[in-house]
């Protein structure tokens, strides 16, 4: 969807503010910490995937989506998750208060503590076998397709239309457009160099590129 | 870095006092519905506040700064590489290593959301996932870079690497003059986590109080 998380190339923002590395505490706040775990303990239930998670906050009004911190969007995400899949009813939400066990099949899955470390060690490796042989190959000149899909997408805007060299070859990754759909396949994923004169005209910077991880489905050939 | 800069009310973490305790509501309503274990949450919190950080991307930049066979490694398969030293999983399943060379300089953003390297630099910090640093990084990265303070010639070709998909991105900073004879725990001190990232250069031996 072209929604205000596609930000790349936006004004208007002013300077980015930041804090002394030294002084930067991990989370700012308990309600961070607690919200960060939630997120992630949830998420072994395994009702939804990282595009899910994406699409979800990304559907945020882009007012809210804007003025919100960003555990405050991990919140109105989770929300969002919670309900439409129903792990949780709208009415548990809005009262707090449990109208009974979930699932004994759901909790089964429960994250315990004593599988957080070997769970975030192997984490959720995305290759995946693709059904046809890559079309691209590393100096192939290729165009970002100008296409403006209602779903989630990972082809920011500030390239669509633009041309590029395929830099390096991925393999094939599950296919996020798809996979936020809960549909997995794996599609050929490169990394591809737009020169920025290509893409900002006269005002790019001098003498820099971007590089950007594009499935084949986004290119065509120039 | 210079000091702090214009901050706009988004970019802090004081929220709304609803937003504590719809936290604290969602929590209690998961747990009760037998969903979610604290003690789980607890452990999470922890592994992102005690083991899994920055320093752990120093070691692997510190490695390759005198190891040529590492280095070359983990050019060409970072995540086996960093992997080697005990560094896998979440949000670091597939890895590339970008060099930073006096021609070539790498800057890593996140357009669209927050992609971050985690298992080698940790949780990202609240500017790396802020409007202004994902809007600016890939149309303005020299502009950006100079509110770390960081400036480059016009010679040095700026290469950014915006993180579309599931591969994560590591700066490999270049190696600070003046550091020959220094061991690997000593050269990992002068890592930042900004340098990995690419907005600022690993430290001199002067900021550290050594030369």
């Amino acid at each position: 969807m072209n929604g205000v998380h596609d930000l790349g190339g936006m004004h208007g923002f002013a300077r980015v503010s930041a804090e002394p590395e030294s002084a930067e505490p991990v989370f700012h706040a308990e309600w961070e910490r607690r919200i960060f775990g939630l997120l992630l303990a949830a998420g072994a239930l395994r009702k939804w995937n990282i595009d899910m998670v994406r699409f979800a906050r990304e559907q945020q009004h882009p007012v809210d989506y804007l003025q919100r911190s960003y555990y405050e969007s991990w919140l109105a995400g989770l929300e969002k998750l919670l309900v439409e899949t129903g792990l949780v009813t709208a009415e548990e939400l809005a009262t707090g208060k449990a109208a009974g066990l979930a699932e004994e099949d759901l909790c089964k899955h429960r994250l315990q503590a004593e599988q957080v470390a070997a769970g975030l060690s192997h984490g959720s490796p995305t290759t995946m076998s693709a059904d046809t042989p890559p079309r691209f190959r590393p100096g192939d000149r290729v165009r970002a397709r100008n296409r403006h899909p209602l779903g989630h997408t990972r082809e920011p805007r500030y390239l669509r239309g633009r041309a590029g060299v395929i830099h390096e070859y991925h393999g094939a990754h599950a296919f996020p457009d798809l996979s936020a759909e809960g549909v997995r396949v794996g599609r050929h994923l490169y990394s591809v160099c737009f020169e920025a004169s290509e893409l900002w005209g006269e005002n790019a910077n001098g003498n820099s590129a971007v590089h950007v991880d594009l499935w084949e489905d986004y290119l065509e050939r120039v | 870095m210079s000091g702090p800069h214009h901050q706009h009310p988004h970019d802090h973490t004081e929220p709304p006092a609803e937003v504590v305790l719809r936290v604290k509501a969602l929590e209690s309503l998961l747990v009760e519905k037998g969903l979610v274990d604290p003690a789980a949450i607890d452990a999470l919190i922890d592994a992102y506040e005690t083991k899994i950080g920055p320093r752990n991307g120093a070691k692997v930049v510190a490695r390759a700064w005198i190891d040529a066979e590492f280095k070359k490694w983990l050019l060409q398969d970072a995540t086996a590489a960093i992997a080697s030293l005990g560094y896998t999983g979440r949000q670091g399943e597939h890895m590339k290593v970008v060099e930073n060379t006096p021609q070539v300089h790498n800057l890593v953003v996140c357009t669209l959301c927050s992609c971050y390297p985690w298992p080698v630099l940790g949780l990202p910090p609240v500017w790396y996932k802020s409007a202004p640093y994902r809007a600016r990084a890939v149309a303005d990265p020299r502009g950006v870079l100079k509110e770390f303070d960081t400036a480059l010639g016009e010679h040095v070709q700026i290469r950014v690497w915006d993180s579309t998909s599931e591969i994560r991105y590591l700066v490999l900073p270049e190696r600070p003059a003046g550091t020959d004879k220094w061991s690997e725990e000593q050269l990992a001190a002068l890592v930042t986590r900004n340098s990995m990232i690419g907005v600022e250069r690993a430290k001199s031996p002067r900021e550290v109080g050594k030369s």
